[in-house]
């Protein structure tokens, strides 16, 4: 089992879809809704929940900084 | 097995948008690389404990509203004028820290000679470069920068460098000059090259805190709208035709006066 574990928060009406955040998941933990937000974007979300190790790559590169990483050690 | 709501719990909180930036939605285009610049710029600011030092000194291009997304003191300058009128702010306020932020249309072209006087003569400033190649702003014309047989709105059978002029390396030219302290060239389209530079940056800030003359810091940057792509298709299109010919990494570092060049 994996000694780290992550999740995300993507606020959902500041995401404007572009995919930078699902193409830089190491995990392949994000993907693009098929639902869209107010604004017409297909906004990210975790698709793949259990996968996620809080490494922050997705909040790193998102450019409208819309994700919150957590993580969490396992003993 | 621990569930979701387990982890997220603010004790567990180990990214999040920094306190400098403004909660409001940008005018930017999705996927642009102005978004993870404003970002890295907020961020080292805060980190810093620069806010009340800062004026930033905003350009003409995508990023002439750059002042509602970073809770600092700012300033519009005319088009390119930018080092012009933070070599003013630094004179007459020597203790701020200031920094100008430019597109390439308006550092290369309508700004060149303002950037280049200003570097040679050591301005105490850090100057943000984003280059993407194109006029984002305006509908997607040729910049100085463009690269060779790309295509832009006003070149659409590709840059012609016999008839257009070669591509500017802003960076490679003013790494030669006296005043230039640290010159550098990053990209942000990785996390790992976005946490480069975002260490890039942070050391620009601080050879300006230490008065060692102007720090110059290139993004090599995708306008995704004016290039005609995805988002992700830019970063890889940036990747392989940008990157050859402005290549990644230090050019200069040394104080003001010291022309030691890398290259
Ligand atoms: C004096 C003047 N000339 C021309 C323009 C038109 N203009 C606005 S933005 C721009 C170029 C912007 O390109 P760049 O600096 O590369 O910024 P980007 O939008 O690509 O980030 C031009 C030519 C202007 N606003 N003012
Ligand atoms: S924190 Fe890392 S693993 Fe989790 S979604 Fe983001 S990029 Fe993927
Ligand atoms: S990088 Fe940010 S704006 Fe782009 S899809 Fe991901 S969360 Fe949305
Ligand atoms: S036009 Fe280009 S530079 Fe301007 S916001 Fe859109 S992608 Fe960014
Ligand atoms: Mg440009």
């Amino acid at each position: 089992m994996a000694k780290v574990r992550g999740a995300v928060v993507v606020a959902k009406e500041g995401c404007k879809g572009c995919g930078l955040c699902v193409e830089a998941c190491p995990e392949c933990v994000l993907s693009l809704n098929r639902e869209v937000n107010s604004r017409g974007y297909h906004y990210s979300y975790m698709e793949n929940p259990e996968a996620c190790i809080g490494c922050a790559n997705c909040g790193v590169v998102c450019p409208d900084t819309c994700i919150e990483i957590y993580r969490v050690r396992l003993q | 097995m621990m569930e979701i709501k387990d982890i997220i719990k603010p004790e567990n909180l180990v990214y999040g948008k920094s306190n400098l930036l403004v909660d409001t939605i940008s005018h930017y285009c999705p996927g642009c690389t102005h978004g993870v610049v404003h970002k890295l710029m907020a961020e080292l600011i805060d980190e810093m404990g620069l806010q009340e030092k800062t004026v930033g000194v905003a350009p003409v291009g995508c990023a002439v509203f750059a002042y509602n997304y970073i809770e600092i003191d700012w300033q519009e300058a005319a088009h390119g004028r930018a080092p012009a009128v933070a070599t003013g702010i630094v004179r007459l306020n020597p203790g701020k820290f200031v920094f100008t932020y430019q597109g390439d249309g308006d550092l290369a072209s309508i700004g060149a000679a303002e950037i280049l006087h200003a570097c040679n003569r050591g301005e105490n400033i850090l100057v943000v470069f984003i280059n993407n190649g194109i006029y984002g702003m305006t509908g997607g014309q040729m910049a100085p920068t463009s690269l060779e047989n790309m295509v832009t709105s006003t070149t659409p059978f590709g840059r012609d460098s016999e008839r257009n002029g070669y591509p500017m390396k802003m960076t490679e030219l003013v790494a030669q000059l006296p005043g230039t302290s640290y010159v550098t060239r990053q990209s942000a389209q990785t996390a790992a090259t976005v946490r480069k530079c975002k260490r890039a940056l942070k050391k620009g800030i601080q050879n300006v805190l230490e008065k060692k003359g102007t720090s110059f810091v290139e993004v090599v940057s995708t306008c995704n709208s004016g290039w005609k792509m995805t988002p992700v298709q830019a970063n890889k299109w940036m990747e392989e035709n940008m990157f050859p010919y402005y290549p990644l990494g230090d050019l200069k570092d040394s104080k003001k006066g010291e022309s030691v060049s890398k290259n």
